[in-house]
């Protein structure tokens, strides 16, 4: 027997000419919560996925319970004890619980006597770890925070002694994520080992006994967290000093260019995902639109930029009417100084094949300083593209490299200079930092504080809560498509959190 | 991880690939003359021979890549604006109309350089007339386009048979087909372009429209590389979502990239009716739509790739006339299921070799660099 849960020996693992694990050592304690941070692009999901047997090490020696395993798939690693909750869960959405429990793990081809069984066994886990979930309900049916604990029953029911998390608090409120937490002491408490996996710097210093980070692919650094700092490890992730706290001056609000009254917009479904939201934006502030993921942010935000067409409601930008229930055209907003920044850079705001430069005038290119008569002046786009690479400082600076060759914040400030640089009146940005490396978020976070010094009015949705609040002179929170609550940036975590949640405070609650 | 395969450089994605491919497409077709008993060697000499062996062998394979890179274009600018357009053959068959009429009319009258931009134009007309439609319906109705341009091709068909025996056939003829054109609509062969090179073009129907079709491979480049249409084109078949946001009309698009791709398909039909036949007959398109996908497909859908990739179509159109009437055991089909291969590896595997071809590279790479370095040390 071994004090150590898992071992890697020098994993290497190149995808052709992309070496996404560089001679990997990890020792991870039995019975303890290890922590790995890193960047988009470390190289950590390669890692899990060859623990967890999708991909094979090219390389290296993985070493369980001190004995050394061959992990071809993900069968092989579930034997060796090793279970794994995803990022994007892999459930039945029309099975119940119990049926995803079992889901691979049946015994015979008649399931009744493997679903009494299942029955048992999921009480027993229950109760065991302070993990309820009612067995019969359907998946689509559960919350979120609760089809997580599925996923993490899931692998105790194969009786996983090791727990892979995968940035398992992306999707959740404040309130879930901490009873995630409390779910895995209580796991470390029965002796099984939790390796979680995240870029939030806070959630590794709150719960996770050593921390590992990886930084292009190498394992740069384990720490004792109890001897270690936020400052410490953000400084290992990018590999030189960061400022974590943005600095902003006061906000000198002016006229109201956004305006909408009484918005409701449907999806595909006939399901209402923005119900009556009516908001102000004025020039030179920075309202920010806090809420769990899926609660109407982004239909929001599309149907502001013309891309979803909303059932009723009014909008008025710069004073005048926009057609927010009819006709839609985007390119007619831009001209009149909207711009956007979508949430979806690599399905919306990006064509991933193009070359950075035809990227750099998607949505402007019916202006007629890119035509040399019939055809497109290249040169000109180039020229244009080469001068914001340079201003924005996108690397490599090459205007034609296909535009997916870029990293996350290369990529995300191709974006935002195709946007920032028009001189719009409104800018409205959805998650501008998401998937992207620590040291692009804090030129994006200044690029966005100078816009609003310049008199833009921003409007800013993101899913962390800490971004909204660190950057916002006004904070709105969406709850099933509504409005829920207006509070200024100073309002504690607890009480932005309880409204994301859907608990209004108590002062709405008298009305 | 979603894309595992590291990219390559142009010359192994553009040309390694493909040709690995070709070979393996040529080495299973091998395969199967030796199971009918024949020597694939032999086969393979009657194939390159009889394409390219003599200057009217020549002339006969570039006639039918003429054609090819028609349908080829057509298929590819649809592609772009990811529509694909299965209905070449039936657009190609319709624009035919166009050149009949306009040869009909007036080809006893006018000489054919005159009579030939009127059949482009006439040609163009219906076959962007034909594609309209699945256009249309695909953009405001949400039919899909896959089916109703297949379904347009048996329309096609049978509008063709009743004109055929009805409308455009001479009174008193027994056969399915217009009267032969006067001079007037009869275009120019080749023969002194083949003739530089010392080659004699005999009886090939090798003519000026391999030029035309050359110019529209250029156009479609422009189109699609230089032009904020093609611009707009290229957004919507890269990324609907990206399109949405810019502020591009989705139908608009489908509808103009629809009828430049049946226009160009239609185009296709000069060659046969004006160049070789000098008649319009039944089922004059003889696949060559279909052909056009698999050449797309092969020419990556770059008008710079769908010549080379027309030329190897003709190649085994007529080498492979050639292997049927050398060696009596190997029948036309046999040619069939050759294509069907080149198109099988070509385009439904195409990445079947890559991961192997990557590794490959990247082990090349790897031990370079390690020589170099221990130069270095």
């Amino acid at each position: 027997m071994s004090d150590l849960a898992i071992e890697l020996r020098g994993i290497d693992k190149s995808f052709g000419l992309v070496h996404a694990n560089r001679d990997i050592n990890l020792k991870v304690r039995k019975g303890s919560i290890h922590g790995i941070i890193g960047e988009n692009g470390a190289g950590k999901s390669t890692l899990m996925s060859i623990l967890y047997g999708f991909y094979q090490a090219d390389r290296g020696e993985i070493i369980v319970d001190g004995k050394p395993v061959a992990i071809r798939d993900t069968n092989a690693a579930i034997a060796a004890g090793i279970g794994m909750v995803h990022q994007h869960f892999m459930l039945v959405e029309n099975f119940s619980v119990l049926e995803n429990i079992m889901l691979g793990a049946e015994e015979s081809q008649i399931l009744n006597s493997s679903i009494s069984k299942a029955r048992i066994e999921l009480k027993r886990l229950e109760s065991e770890y302070g993990l309820e979930v009612d067995p019969d309900a359907l998946i689509e049916e559960l919350p979120v925070g609760i089809q997580q604990r599925v996923e993490i029953l899931k692998a105790l029911y194969r009786k996983a002694d090791i727990l892979i998390l995968d940035e398992p608090t992306g999707v959740l409120t404040p309130a879930e994520a901490d009873h995630l937490f409390r779910i895995l002491a209580q796991l470390k408490a029965e002796g099984k080992t939790v390796l979680l996996i995240t870029h939030k710097l806070r959630e590794i210093m709150a719960i996770t006994d050593e921390v590992s980070v990886m930084r292009r692919g190498e394992m740069v650094a384990t720490r004792q967290t109890s001897q270690t700092s936020v400052e410490e490890l953000a400084e290992l992730m990018v590999g030189r000093r960061v400022l974590l706290r943005v600095e902003k001056g006061e906000a000198k609000p002016g006229a109201t260019r956004l305006s909408l009254r009484n918005l409701t917009v449907k999806d595909g479904r006939g399901v209402t995902m923005v119900d009556t939201v009516s908001l102000d934006l004025k020039a030179g502030e920075i309202v920010g639109i806090a809420g769990v993921a899926g609660n109407g942010q982004s239909e929001l935000l599309e149907a502001i930029a013309g891309m979803r067409r909303a059932v009723s409601g009014t909008m008025t930008l710069n004073g005048k009417p926009v057609e927010v229930t009819g006709t839609l055209d985007p390119a007619e907003l831009r001209r009149r100084g909207l711009a956007h920044v979508p949430e979806d850079r690599h399905h919306v705001g990006l064509v991933l094949k193009f070359e950075e430069s035809e990227n750099a005038i998607l949505g402007y290119h019916n202006n007629p300083k890119y035509r040399n008569g019939v055809l497109l002046n290249v040169d000109a786009i180039r020229a244009e593209a080469e001068e914001k690479i340079a201003r924005y400082d996108i690397r490599p600076p090459n205007p034609r490299l296909k535009t997916a060759n870029f990293s996350g914040g290369n990529q995300q400030k191709i974006v935002l200079a195709r946007e920032m640089e028009r001189g719009p009146d409104v800018l409205i940005i959805g998650q501008p930092t998401r998937g992207v490396d620590v040291g692009a978020i804090e030129f994006i976070h200044k690029r966005i504080i100078e816009m609003r010094d310049q008199g833009v009015a921003v409007l800013l949705v993101s899913v962390e809560l800490d971004e909204i609040r660190a950057l916002s002179d006004r904070i709105l929170v969406m709850f099933a498509g509504r409005v829920v609550g207006e509070r200024l940036p100073d309002a504690s975590e607890g009480e932005l959190g309880l409204l994301m949640a859907g608990v209004e405070g108590p002062k709405e609650a008298a009305e | 991880m979603s894309n595992p395969y590291a990219k390559l450089p142009n010359w192994a994605e553009y040309g390694l690939i493909p040709l690995v491919n070709l070979i393996v497409a040529f080495f299973v077709a091998g395969l199967v003359v030796l199971l009918v008993g024949e020597n694939p060697l032999e086969a393979a000499y009657h194939l390159v021979n009889g394409a390219f062996g003599r200057g009217e062998y020549i002339g006969f394979t570039l006639y039918y890549a003429t054609t090819f890179i028609f349908t080829g274009l057509a298929v590819a600018v649809a592609f772009h604006a990811g529509l694909f357009n299965i209905g070449g053959e039936g657009q190609a068959y319709i624009g035919g109309i166009g050149v009949a009429l306009a040869c009909l009319y007036f080809d006893q009258t006018l000489p054919w350089f005159v009579v030939f931009p009127i059949a482009l134009v006439g040609s163009i007309a219906f076959g962007a007339a034909w594609a309209f439609l699945p256009g249309w319906l695909q953009a405001k109705r949400g039919s899909h386009i896959v089916i109703t341009t297949i379904m347009f091709n048996f329309i096609a068909s049978s509008l063709m048979v009743y004109l055929l025996t009805r409308v455009l056939k001479p009174l008193g003829s027994m056969a399915p087909q217009t009267r032969t054109f006067a001079e007037g609509g009869q275009l120019p062969k080749l023969d002194w372009l083949l003739g530089i090179f010392g080659l004699n073009i005999g009886n090939a129907p090798f003519n000026v429209s391999f030029l035309l079709a050359l110019v529209a491979a250029f156009g479609v480049w422009v189109l699609i590389w230089r032009t904020k249409l093609g611009y707009e084109m290229r957004v919507m078949g890269h990324s609907p979502g990206a399109a949405r946001y810019a502020g591009i009309s989705e139908s608009r698009i489908t509808i103009i990239a629809m009828m430049i791709s049946g226009g160009l398909a239609g185009m296709m039909a000069l060659n046969p009716i004006m160049g070789e036949q000098f008649r319009m007959q039944l089922d004059f398109v003889q696949g060559a739509g279909f052909v056009g996908i698999a050449v797309a497909l092969m020419g990556r859908s770059h008008p710079f790739g769908i010549i080379p990739a027309s030329i190897l179509f003709g190649m085994l159109y007529q080498g492979g006339a050639e292997i049927a009437f050398e060696m009596p055991t190997i029948s036309r089909d046999m040619i069939v299921i050759i294509q069907g291969l080149v198109i099988l590896f070509a385009g439904a595997l195409e990445n079947m070799f890559r991961p192997a071809i990557t590794a490959a590279l990247a082990g090349f790479a790897g031990r370079r660099a390690a020589v170099t370095q221990s130069k270095g040390a």
